[in-house]
Formats: C-alpha cells, structure tokens, sequence
C-alpha cells in the first residue's frame, strides 16, 4: 500500500474529514474517562445533555460559542493572509477595556447609538493593538508571531493596572473589577431569563460577512492572493503590504469587537478573568474549521460544547473537567491528521 | 521481447503505469548497451521521467519487466536498483547543503552502527573518481557553497562512489549555463569510453544531439521512434516529438518607432546577482531587443527594472518617453507594460487559485472586473473562457486549480493575461524556459505578432538560439554591465559566447 496525492479532494471528503476526527478524538479520549472511573457513554451522554439537553443549557453553550466565533474569525481573517496574529487574547481584553471605559457612563447618548459606539470603539482598539505589530512586519520584517505574542501580555498587565487604578470601582469592596458599564449599553437578551444575547447574532453577521468580503469583493480576492503567493501578489501590482494591513483591521477589530461584546453582553464590567483564553482558543477554532468563515461557527458551537458539556459532565460524574481541554486537543491534533490524509489517497499496489 | 546481445546492459520490456485515467508509459521498451549514452527525448508529460522512476523503484510499473546485466531486478526498491548498479541524478538535487562534498558522498553508504567512518579511503577515492572523469570539486567544500554546475558533480560523483554502471541524468543541462552543460557533456563523453552507460533525459534538442549516440522519442506514454543520432536532424527530431508538423515563425523586418523603454546610465543595488552599473539600453516600438549572459550577472536587476518591481539608484528609467519617478508594479499595468516572469510558478501565477482568478491578477481593479469593490465574476469567468479559447491553454475549464496547469499552459495563460490587454511595451524574461517544442514555437510566435502590432519587446534568456531568431538587436549583460545592442544580424554563438563570458576587447566591444 502506498499514499498518493490528490489532485482534487471531493467535496463529501472534505466534510467527512473533520467529522471523523471529532469521532477519533471521542474514542481517544474514552480511554481517559475510563481511566477517571466513569462509564464512558454515560459520561459522553452526560456532556451532550450537559450541552443541548435543556433551554438554559442550550444558550449558555451558544453564549459561550459567541466570543470563540469571533475570536476564531479573527485568527481565520488573519491566517488566510500569513498574518500570524497569536495576539487575539490581548486583542480581545483591549476590546474589553475599551468598552468598558467608554460605557461607564462618560458618554450621554440613546442605547442602540451607545451600543453601536460602544463596539465600534472596542473593534477600533482591538485593531490599533495588532497594526502596530504589521507595520513592524510589513515596514522592518519584525516576526509578527512573537510580537503579538508578547503584546498579550503587556495588555494584561494594562488591564490589571486600570481596574486596580483609575477605572476600579469603588463600590466592588475591593475586588479588581471596573465600575459597570450603564444600563443602556447592555445588549439586549435574545431569550429571557438566559445568558444568551444579542452579541450571537452579530457573531454569526460577522461570520457571514467575512466569507461575503472573502469570496465576492476585490478585497477578499486580493488577501486570498497575498495569503496564497505574496511573490506573484505583489509582481501582479497588488499592494501587499496595504492588504496585509487591511488584514490586521479587520483581524484586530474582530477580536476587539469579541472583547467588547463579552462586557456589555455577559459580565457588564470588565476583570482579569472575563476570558478563559478565548484569544488563543480562537486559533484553534479557525484551525479546526479548516480558515472557512462558515466553518469557523460550527467549530467555536463544537468548542463550547466540549466545555460546557465537560462542565455537566464533572458535577455528576467526578470526572475531572479539565477532560474538556484534552477532548478540543486531541480533535485539532486529530483534525490535522484527517485533512493531511484527506489530501491522499491510499492504493494498493 | 527485446534480443538481449552480450553488451546489454539494461533492457525494459513492455513497461506500462498508468496514473488514474491517464497513461503515462504504454509498452514501453527499451534497451542500453555498454558504453552507450541513450538520450531519452520527449516533451513535458511524454512519459520519460516515470519510466526512469520506475527503473529506479520509486514507482512499481502495473506491467513489463526490468532486466540489469542479464538479471531481473526486482520492482518497487531503490535499494535494489542501487545494488544492480543503477545511479540516478534527479532534475532536483537530493544534496544536504550543511554538509561538505565527502559527507554527502559517503551518506547512506557506511552502516549506521559502525563506530568510526574510514574517511581518508573514501576521501582518496574519491579524489580518484573525480581526476578519473574530469569531475573536479573540492572534497571539503560545503555542498552549500557550490555553484548548480558543481553540485551537479557532486550528485555524479555520488552515483559513481556506490559503484554504478548505469547512470540515468534527468534533465541534467535544465539548471546549467550553456559552458557547464558542454563540460558536462565532455564527462559523459569520458564516462562512456570508461564502460559506463548512461541515459540522457531531456526535451531540448541542441543538446541531445551533441551528446548522445542513440535517440529514443517518446511522446504520450509510447516510444514513438528510435534514431541513431548520426543519422537524424533537429527538424526531423521536433516533428517525432511533437507529432505533426512544425513552422517556425518568422520575424518580418519592420522599421522602430519610438522609445518604449530606456535606461540612461542606470546603477541598481545587488538584487539576486550582479549589481548594475552605468546601463544604457533602449527599446522602440516594433522592435525585439535581446539581452543574453550567464544567469546572475544582472539579468534579475535589468527584469526588476523592466518590471517595476525596482527603482533606478542613479541614471534615469522612462517609459514611453516620460520618465518614472516612482515605479512600481501596478504603475508599469496601467501604463501598458506586459511583464512575462522569469519563474512562472513563483510570480507569475497563484498556483492554489482558479484560473479566473490568475486571469485578472493584474487588473482585478479594473472596472471591468469590479464595481464598488465587488468582483464581478461573470465578467471575469467570460473573460476567462475568452484567453482559454483565445490563447489555447489546454485546462478543465476556468475554475480549474492554476497549479495543476502544465508549464506550457500555465506560460499561455499568463501570454494572455498580458497580451489580452495590448501592452506597448513586453518584458519577456526567460519565456520559454522547461517548455516543450510545441509551446516554445507558440511563445515566440505570440512575441513577433506582438512585435507586429507595434509592441517594443525586451527578451531577457539564456538561450542563444532563441534570441538569435527572434531578435532585431542583442546586447550582452556580465557582471551588471550591458554592452550596446548589435543587429542580430551581425552576431553568432561564438561571438556571442565570448561576450558572456567577460571578453568584451576580443570580441570587438561596440560601445
């Protein structure tokens, strides 16, 4: 038997592949629920009912796909062009802090202006973060990796500077949290008495418009052109450096624009802990869907989950919930495996 | 069955694979005898790299059988090609850049488990090697250092230190300058009358006349025709090859027009190759003006400033009489420049992208492909199935994968790309560099309907011939400096020949 590559990998391929690897990483990963003593299909049960198997467990797996699908867009937007932004943690926390600051009550406006403001704001920070590590790409061939690698952390220092400083809010009995954004800049919710709001809906607009740009406008084509051969991109008279640019906008924005959602949608004041690392699971989700706009909200859906439904899982069985990083692990190592080999064919000789 | 003869060396009988739907070798059949050199001529896709891969056991033929000094060998295993004797030089070096020319030579020969490698045996021979065949390289020079020519000698040489008889070069002269290829040729000579055999592949019909003794045509999978090369011409060897008759185009005497593209006295820094210093060139309408040398002496430079991928550091660039301050890529598009590069695969096209999507590269701003930042894909589709059908670029249709493209189309889709738009001014860069007979007369015919139409043309490449026929004026480029263009009628390969190589007093320098 001997692999041979594909000229083409059919479409039913395509979407079996990463099917099949999030079945491989189940199966993998019943071994070690095993190993933590619980029954297996009980446990798998427990994850889905965990996740799906009511109203409020089903909105808190979508609330929670919400940031992961636009950090995942962020890294997918980035990625397509060889922009390696790893920077959509700080990112995410600029967007955060931006709106936080800017919805405490400094700006006198009506709610859906002061909403929209609010997310333009926190797009706008999250995109200045990650233009000044382009520009140092595109101007001084800076690797842009560990720049905004870096930057992640300098921002989380930031931000513990200024909820512990200027903007802490008094009435927190000390805990390091900002003063809560106003009662009209909150997102409305989608389903009362949920934690599900309107921020899901403009996540999956995002999505929706990323793959409109990517696919239909000059400006897609001329990023996909760039991402796929710089050389010929640039020798053809396109402007590199300022698509690249262009990239790291909207690539920054996206990230920014998850950060100020998760504040005036879900925790309406800003702390260390408003993200459990939705920057660098973004990547992961993009990874996992293969950089495809549409693939990325079935992928942050598929994330979330594994983690809410892990959470379930943990309560009632005992199994540890840290079961849900390994289970999104094993199905990315999984999903590389599937779409190298989806790539091949085997044939016996 | 193939009459094996006491001097047989190696006879392939009936060897048949078969890639998915297409056949790349049917019944193919062959035989070498000692101290031979077979070439083995064919165009792109004809079938003459996979016979050889399967002679070496990286593919297994789905029918035939290999026959090495009298001996069947066994299907499917390099290892066992190598034992038989069999060394092959592949098209891409299979060199490690880090180590030095003796490590590379003994890799893979010692056992891995022994504790210490008797080098200064393997060092004298292989000195001896080397001085026996006229292959000379410096044993304790970093493989990453040496020149294409060089590490050529090195992959030999490696063939010949694991004790090879038969040794197979695929398309060995594709990455050498003319002067490394005719040495080349001279140590195959040497290494024929020592008893050696050797199979000779390549498309290029110069060469396999020079150097080989017996000619075997391939085309589409099957061996077509087998000459001696005594009794055969480049003619009758470019219709087996191509399979129907072939007319050279011919270039009409017309009188220049204007200036489309003038350098005056212009320095450029170190840029792949040689920097330039005090160039003068100008091309004119209705005129192919060529530019030969041996690659790195400032043809990168001269094509970047043609292209306006670079900007003149001293000395002027004008473009249709009006001086450019700033170039720039996009600039010379919409000027009417068509800029055919140098590596096709690498700037001319986006191999992972559709063919449409190549086809508008350099104009996808035009309002003819875009409306308030959409693209209008119907528009570019249409204008797509137009160059497809216009400039005959054999794909599965416009939303074809661009790398799966053969060279030769890949080449016309990016002759369309540029002629489509009526440029007044064509930088052509090695345009019919790795093409087959039938897409090289296709190339140069498109250049000289260009030419009259109007168009200025600067034809940059490394091939004699080709510049020769098709150009009105040649001027030589070595070591960044260009010597002032002399009608083509005045000049030959000699002459020529010493130019490149730096002899500009002996050959009469003009300028």
């Amino acid at each position: 038997m001997r692999l041979e590559r594909r000229d083409h990998v059919p479409a039913a391929l395509a979407l079996a592949a990463p099917i099949g690897a999030v079945l491989a990483a189940l199966i993998l990963c019943a071994g070690l629920i095993a190993w933590a003593g619980a029954p297996v299909l009980e446990a798998y049960g427990r994850l889905v009912t965990g996740a799906f198997g009511s109203r409020l467990s089903l909105t808190e797996t979508l609330a929670r796909a919400t940031p992961l699908m636009l950090t995942g867009l962020a890294a997918a937007v980035a990625f397509r062009a060889r922009l390696w932004n790893i920077g959509g943690e700080g990112q995410f926390y600029i967007g955060a802090l931006v709106a936080a600051a800017a919805g405490a009550g400094a700006l006198a406006l009506p709610g859906w202006l002061l909403i929209s403001v609010l997310l333009i704001l926190g797009a706008a920070g999250g995109a200045a973060l990650l233009v000044v590590p382009t520009l140092l790409k595109t101007k001084a061939g800076v690797d842009e990796v560990v720049t905004t690698l870096l930057l992640n952390f300098v921002v989380l220092l930031f931000v513990s500077m200024m909820i512990e400083g200027p903007m802490k809010d008094p009435l927190a009995f000390g805990w390091p949290q900002s003063a809560p954004v106003v009662e009209h800049a909150i997102l409305p919710d989608l389903i009362a008495r949920t934690r599900l709001h309107a921020g899901f809906l403009i996540a999956i607009a995002a999505a929706v418009a990323f793959w409109l740009i990517d696919s239909r406008t000059v400006q897609g084509y001329e990023s996909r052109a760039v991402g796929a051969n710089p050389e010929a991109a640039r020798f053809a008279g396109i402007a590199v450096d300022r698509t690249i640019l262009r990239v790291a906008v909207f690539s920054g924005g996206l990230a920014g624009l998850a950060g100020a959602i998760e504040v005036i949608g879900l925790k309406e004041y800003l702390t260390l802990d408003l993200s459990p690392g939705y920057g660098y699971a973004g990547i992961i989700v993009a990874m996992l869907a293969q950089l495809h706009p549409l693939g990325v909200v079935a992928a942050a859906i598929f994330v979330a989950t594994v983690f809410v439904g892990a959470d379930s899982m943990g309560r009632s069985l005992g199994v540890p919930s840290f079961i849900a990083d390994v289970i999104v692990a094993v199905s990315l190592l999984c999903m590389l495996v599937a779409l190298f080999l989806a790539r091949y064919r085997v044939r016996r000789r | 069955m193939i009459e094996a003869t006491r001097d047989t060396v190696l006879a392939l009988d009936g060897i048949t694979k078969r890639f998915g739907d297409t056949l790349a070798n049917d019944a193919i059949s062959l035989e070498l005898a000692r101290g031979e050199i077979l070439a083995l001529l064919g165009e792109n896709g004809a079938g003459k790299t996979t016979l050889m891969t399967i002679l070496f056991g990286h593919y297994t033929a789905d029918a035939g059988s290999i026959a090495v000094f009298g001996r069947p060998l066994p299907p499917g295993r390099p290892r066992a090609a190598i034992e038989a004797g069999i060394g092959m030089v592949h098209q891409h070096f299979t060199l490690a850049d880090n180590l030095t020319v003796l490590d590379n030579v003994m890799l893979g020969t010692e056992p891995l488990w022994r504790p210490r490698s008797d080098r200064r045996a393997a060092r004298r021979r292989l000195e001896d090697l080397a001085a026996r065949f006229g292959l000379e390289v410096h044993a304790d020079a970093r493989v990453g250092d040496l020149s294409v020519g060089e590490r050529q000698r090195v992959e030999i040489l490696k063939s010949l230190y694991r004790d090879a008889r038969i040794l197979i070069l695929d398309e060995p002269t594709a990455v050498l300058t003319p002067q490394e290829s005719e040495r080349l040729f001279a140590t195959l000579a040497r290494m024929a009358a020592e008893g050696l055999s050797i199979v000779f592949i390549s498309h290029k019909l110069g060469e396999v006349l020079a150097a080989s003794r017996r000619i075997v045509v391939l085309r589409a999978g099957r061996a077509v025709a087998e000459r001696e090369t005594a009794a055969t011409d480049r003619h009758e060897l470019a219709e087996l090859m191509v399979g129907q008759r072939l007319t050279e185009p011919r270039r009409q005497p017309l009188d220049p027009g204007a200036p489309v593209f003038a350098l005056d006295g212009v320095d450029l820094p170190r840029a792949g190759g040689s920097a330039l210093a005090g160039v003068d060139l100008t091309v004119r309408e209705r005129e192919i003006v060529g530019v030969v040398g041996v690659a790195g002496n400032g043809q990168a430079g001269l094509a970047a400033l043609a292209s306006g991928l670079a900007a003149p550091r001293a000395g002027r660039l004008a473009l249709f009489g009006e001086p450019v301050r700033r170039p720039s890529p996009a600039r010379f598009v919409a000027a009417g420049v068509g800029r055919i590069p140098e590596d096709r695969h690498g700037s001319g096209v986006v191999g992972d992208m559709a063919v449409w999507e190549n086809a508008i590269l350099e104009r996808a701003r035009d309002p003819a492909f875009a409306r308030h930042g959409w693209l209008r894909q119907g528009a570019a589709l249409a204008f797509a199935r137009r160059l497809i059908a216009d400039f005959d670029i054999r794909c599965p249709g416009p939303r074809a994968r661009t790398a799966l493209l053969s060279g030769g189309n890949m080449q016309k889709l990016i002759l369309g790309r540029i002629l489509s738009a009526d440029p007044r001014f064509i930088l052509a860069n090695q345009p019919t560099r790795g093409l087959d007979v039938g897409a090289i007369a296709y190339v140069h015919g498109q250049l000289l309907a260009a030419r009259e139409r109007g168009a200025g043309v600067l034809l940059i490449s490394e091939d004699l011939d080709e510049v020769l026929a098709l150009a009105d004026r040649v001027a030589v480029i070595h070591g960044g400096r260009l010597t002032a263009p002399q009608p083509a009628g005045e000049l030959d390969t000699r002459r020529l020949g010493l130019l490149m190589a730096g002899h500009w007093g002996e050959a009469g320098h003009a300028a």
